[in-house]
Formats: structure tokens, C-alpha cells, sequence
């Protein structure tokens, strides 16, 4: 199983050899080192520890600058976790060159906060007529009965905070990779903002 | 307060005058088609388009009006115009589609805008466009 971090650079689009347009997003993904390995005697599972991006050492508390020194590689800005691989040692390099063209990939990352949020938008409730007399317009409605059961249901959904959590994109197709310029394009759109961090791995 | 930057919502493409990554402007230039001639909204256009049927190609020929050109770099497109049987008939495709196998500037329109929408409510001698005189 192939896994990388990378930074989302934006959106785009390719001539696929049909000369059919094809949207990609553009992702700078790696080079990353390898930081740790976990083994099953060790940690309780297999993972291998990989870091992306340079941070000044300086910018690092102690704690991690620790971990580094240990390692024996320059600070790391983020850290990620590939599951159940212990096949690489510390000091590694993992780069786009794992993956393959037309490969499928998932992609997690941190997606764009909307801010609090009413159900129309967070849960893509139909709301009510703009006009006609109408006093329902973008409410959330009923919550539930009277005196049974007296409470309002857990995980009802309703108005709050909106974006700015880790989710995860299925299914994308590996359009390109440029190992060159450590450049991945996936098909379609991945969670965050233009510079946010993305985990992309095979399915 | 600054100009609102992301007018219209959120969508994250990359509107006039917005930084474009250079990684990605590079990229798109790679793709960018030599030897395509200059034309703008007015002119009419003869356009070679390959369509792909099963498993054999032919060229097909639209020819038109250009009513708008949109988009940057790679990903520009324009919108043709054309009355076929009595019905108006839009086509747009990317400028720099590997498929367009020929385009063909027929006539330059003397036009002063750059989006001529206003050709679709206009039927007969009134959607015409003047040509250009030298």
C-alpha cells in the first residue's frame, strides 16, 4: 500500500488521450522521510512514521526535536502514519514514484471551514416557500414529539459548526504523476483550501 | 474593509487577476496549442472538431459566430453560434483541444462587446454582425 503527504496546490485540468478534458487537482506530495517504524513487538501494530515539509528547528519543542535527533533527520512540519507497513527503514525517502497512473487513491484532509451553519446548507435540508405568505422559510423544523419521549434525540441534525474537520475523499483515479517535480493529480476535488495538507493513499 | 475576495462563494477556481500557483500555470502551458489564430467574439469561425463514433473518427465542421471567449491558459474555452433548421445552436469547446483538428477564421465581426449574448434574442437581419472593414 502506497501512502504520501502532500500540500493541495489547486485545481486544474488535462487532455487525456481521447482529448477529453479530465479536472485534476494539482498536489505536491512528498518527498517524505521516514521518521519511525512500528512494529508489532515494539508499538502493538506496524506502521511506518513519515514527515513532510521543512519547519525551523528552532519553531520544534522539545519533545519532538527529540524524536527527530533520535531519527537522525531534520525536523518535519507534519507527521502521518502509514498502517500496517513496516517493509522501509528510518531515514527513508517516500515519493510519488509509489504511484501508479489510473491507480485508485483516497485523500483525507482538514476541509474548509464554513462557520456555523443553518440546516439548508450543513445538512441540505429543502426549507420552505420564499413567498406566498409563508412564515417557514429556512428553519429547521420539528425536533420531535411532545410529552413521549419528552427530549430531543441524539444526533438530530440541526444548526452548528459547519467544515473545518478531517474527511476523506474515495475513490479518485491517478490521473499523472510528475516525480520530478513530486507532483500528483488525482481526478476530482479533495478536502481543503489551496496549501492545505492532504494524506493520499491506495485503496 | 479590502475588495471581497472570494465574491461568489467559495468555489476555489481562479478568477482575473488572482495569483494562479506557478506550478500549476506551468503545467497548463505545457498543454497550450501553437499555430491557433487570433480570434475573438464576432468573428465566424470554421471549426474541424474530431468525433469519435464506437471506434472509428471523422471531422465534423461547425461553423459560426463566436459569441464569447472564457477561461485562461489551458483552460479556455469559446462558444460558437449557429442557426441550424430554424433553431440556434451553441457549441462551446476548449481552445486547446487536441480534437480540433482545424480552425478556420472566416470573417473578423466588428463587435464592441466581448460577450455577445444578446445575439440569442435577435433573429434574422437583426443577428447579424457587421464585418470589419480594413
Amino acid at each position: 500500500m502506497a501512502a504520501i503527504l502532500g500540500k493541495k496546490l489547486g485545481m486544474s485540468q488535462l487532455f487525456n488521450e481521447d482529448g477529453e478534458r479530465v479536472p485534476v487537482t494539482v498536489i505536491e506530495a512528498g518527498p517524505c522521510t521516514v521518521t519511525q517504524v512500528k512494529t508489532v513487538e515494539n508499538d502493538g501494530y506496524a506502521a511506518l512514521q513519515i514527515g513532510f515539509g521543512e519547519v525551523k528547528e528552532q519553531r520544534v519543542n522539545k519533545p519532538l526535536a527529540g524524536h527527530f535527533k533520535k531519527a537522525g533527520v531534520s525536523p518535519r512540519r507534519h507527521l502521518a502514519e502509514i498502517r500496517g507497513r513496516d517493509d522501509a527503514e528510518v531515514g527513508d525517502e517516500i515519493t510519488v514514484a509509489d504511484f501508479e497512473v489510473g491507480q485508485k487513491v483516497k485523500v483525507s484532509g482538514v476541509s474548509r471551514g464554513k462557520g456555523f451553519a443553518g440546516v439548508i446548507k450543513r445538512h441540505g435540508f429543502a426549507g420552505g416557500p420564499g413567498s406566498h405568505g409563508a412564515h417557514f422559510h429556512r428553519a429547521p423544523g420539528s425536533v420531535g414529539a411532545s410529552a413521549t419521549p419528552s427530549r430531543v434525540f441524539k444526533g438530530l441534525r440541526l444548526p452548528g459548526h459547519m467544515g473545518n474537520r478531517r474527511c476523506t475523499q474515495r475513490g479518485l483515479t491517478v490521473v499523472a504523476t510528475d516525480p520530478e517535480n513530486n507532483l500528483l493529480m488525482v481526478k476530482g476535488s479533495v478536502p481543503g483550501g489551496t496549501n492545505a495538507v492532504v494524506y493520499i493513499e491506495t485503496i | 474593509m479590502g475588495r471581497a475576495r472570494h465574491p461568489g462563494g467559495d468555489s476555489g477556481g481562479f478568477r482575473q487577476g488572482e495569483d494562479m500557483n506557478q506550478t500549476i500555470a506551468r503545467l497548463e502551458e505545457k498543454q497550450l496549442r501553437k499555430g491557433i489564430p487570433r480570434f475573438k467574439a464576432g468573428d465566424t469561425v470554421r471549426v474541424h472538431f474530431q468525433v469519435i463514433e464506437g471506434n472509428r473518427s471523422r471531422i465534423q465542421v461547425f461553423q459560426g459566430t463566436v459569441i464569447k471567449r472564457q477561461g485562461e491558459g489551458a483552460r479556455e474555452t469559446f462558444t460558437v453560434r449557429k442557426h441550424s433548421f430554424g433553431v440556434g445552436v451553441e457549441r462551446t469547446f476548449p481552445v486547446h483541444s487536441p480534437k480540433i483538428s482545424k480552425l478556420e477564421v472566416v470573417s473578423v465581426g466588428d463587435v464592441r462587446r466581448a460577450k455577445l449574448y444578446y445575439l440569442r434574442s435577435k433573429v434574422g437581419k437583426k443577428a447579424r454582425i457587421r464585418e470589419k472593414q480594413q
